[in-house]
């Protein structure tokens, strides 16, 4: 399961709907896996304004990665500037600046291939096997 | 022909044999990959987006949701999560290696994201399972409910979803999109070869708000067949605009109110498909 995921992804019982600390899921004894895919700008651009940052920090500094900066990249940074490839007119190529480049490596590129996943408020835990979380929830917390 | 619903459990009806057959079945790759370009083609992308696949089964259509634009996938390749009630379905779809990401959930217990996370969602031959409700302790109006109330928040204001479905009759048909409707959705049904034996039923969502069109007569408009089932806002009590603060769609607003006072953002250029790799 990718990062980007985890920085969507909520406790799925009821009665943590409404608490903010059953976002974001939490990471246990999680071991990770890169698996390279190819990089989509337009993505990127697009997913970039929806990411809650802080929390994205939260998670891969408890993942043990590298420090993400203490403020989200604009769209503007994740562009290389290229005044002279611009052609008024033409359809030029937008070229991906290692902002995009490390924000595709965290967010697409790295994922969680075993552990669980554990709510801060309920305590819930969500085995993580073979990259794919159960969500399937018992009668009674749904 | 008996429908598999009545039978078992969808979680025992697809295991290990029954989801290798489906998948490997020529006649089914074709049938839920045609039906996965129709659904597309009501969900009007124009450039990469994030897509749920609800009962995304052994990942058919998110194979194709990952496809560029050049290979025929209008506005790919996308992104997508999608969830199945069936392990041995997702356990085909990990020796696919497909690249969207995958997890074990119950669409009936409800859909685990945060509100506005998906641009859309797309489900293919699966709700009508929903109707079928497995335990004493639950209805299929009350999986219906939780499905459709998580759906809505999980897509962001503009956003769509298509749904195909089996419905067993008119009474399910009309069941399924009441409930979509109550749960704050614009709502279309658009059936094709109507009457067949190859009838498709598809149930077009529609969120409103944001800058597309979110009116379902707008989704459907110059369509044959499509019967609107209500509008967004007229079906509804509360409207969008009027939400409770602090709430999730209060929040939701608040946020979109925040990204257009922000900088003006050029529109994302159209993705060509060129490959690129990351050198690290
Ligand atoms: C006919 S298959 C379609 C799979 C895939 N969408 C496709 O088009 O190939 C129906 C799928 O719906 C799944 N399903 C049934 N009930 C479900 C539920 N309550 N939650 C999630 N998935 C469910 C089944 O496990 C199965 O994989
Ligand atoms: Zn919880």
């Amino acid at each position: 399961m990718k990062l980007l995921t985890l920085n969507f992804l909520t406790c799925a019982i009821k009665t943590c709907k409404s608490a903010p600390s059953s976002f974001p899921l939490h990471p246990r004894d999680a071991s990770l896996e890169v698996i390279e895919t190819d990089l989509n700008l337009p993505f990127l651009k697009n997913i970039l304004p929806r990411l809650m940052w802080d929390e994205l920090r939260v998670i891969t500094s408890e993942l043990g990665l590298p420090d993400l900066p203490p403020t989200p990249p604009t769209r503007e940074d994740l562009v290389v500037a290229a005044e002279d490839a611009a052609v008024e007119g033409e359809e030029s190529e937008e070229e991906a600046s290692q902002t995009a480049k490390d924000l595709h490596r965290v967010l697409l590129e790295t994922t969680v291939k075993e552990g669980k996943l554990v709510c801060g408020n309920c305590g819930h835990e969500y085995k993580v096997l073979e990259g794919v979380p159960n969500f399937l929830l018992p009668g009674h917390l749904v | 022909m008996s429908r598999p619903e009545d039978i078992l459990p969808p979680d025992l009806f697809y295991n290990d044999s029954e989801s290798r057959k489906y998948t490997t079945s020529s006649r089914i790759q074709r049938i839920q990959s045609d039906m996965t370009h129709r659904a597309l083609s009501l969900l009007d992308l124009h450039s990469p987006s994030l897509i749920l696949d609800v009962g995304c089964g052994s990942g058919l259509s998110g194979e194709i949701l990952s496809n560029t634009a050049d290979d025929g996938t209008p506005g790919g390749p996308h992104v997508w999560i999608g969830f199945d009630i069936s392990s041995s379905m997702l356990g085909v779809a990990l020796e696919k290696e497909v690249e969207g990401d995958l997890f074990l959930a119950d669409a009936g217990q409800g859909v685990p994201f945060r509100p506005g996370t998906f641009d859309a969602a797309i489900s293919i031959s699966a709700i009508q399972w929903l109707c079928n409700a497995e335990t004493s302790e639950d209805s299929p109006l009350g999986r219906l409910s939780r499905f459709f109330g998580g759906l809505y928040a999980s897509l962001r204001r503009g956003g769509r979803a298509v749904c195909q479905f089996y419905p067993k009759n008119d009474e399910q048909k009309k069941m399924v999109s009441q409930a979509a409707i109550k749960a704050g959705f614009g709502a279309g049904l658009l059936e094709d070869d109507e009457g067949t034996k190859n009838a498709k039923t598809y149930l077009v969502l529609t969120v409103g708000g944001g800058d597309l069109d979110g009116d379902i007569t707008g989704v459907v408009r110059g369509m044959d067949g499509v019967d609107v089932m209500a509008r967004p806002g007229v079906a509804r009590g509360a409207k969008r605009g009027q939400e409770a603060k602090g709430s999730k769609g209060w929040i939701l607003k608040k946020k979109e109110q925040m990204e257009r006072k922000g900088k003006v953002v050029k529109a994302s250029s159209k993705y060509t498909g060129r490959k690129r790799r990351v050198q690290f």
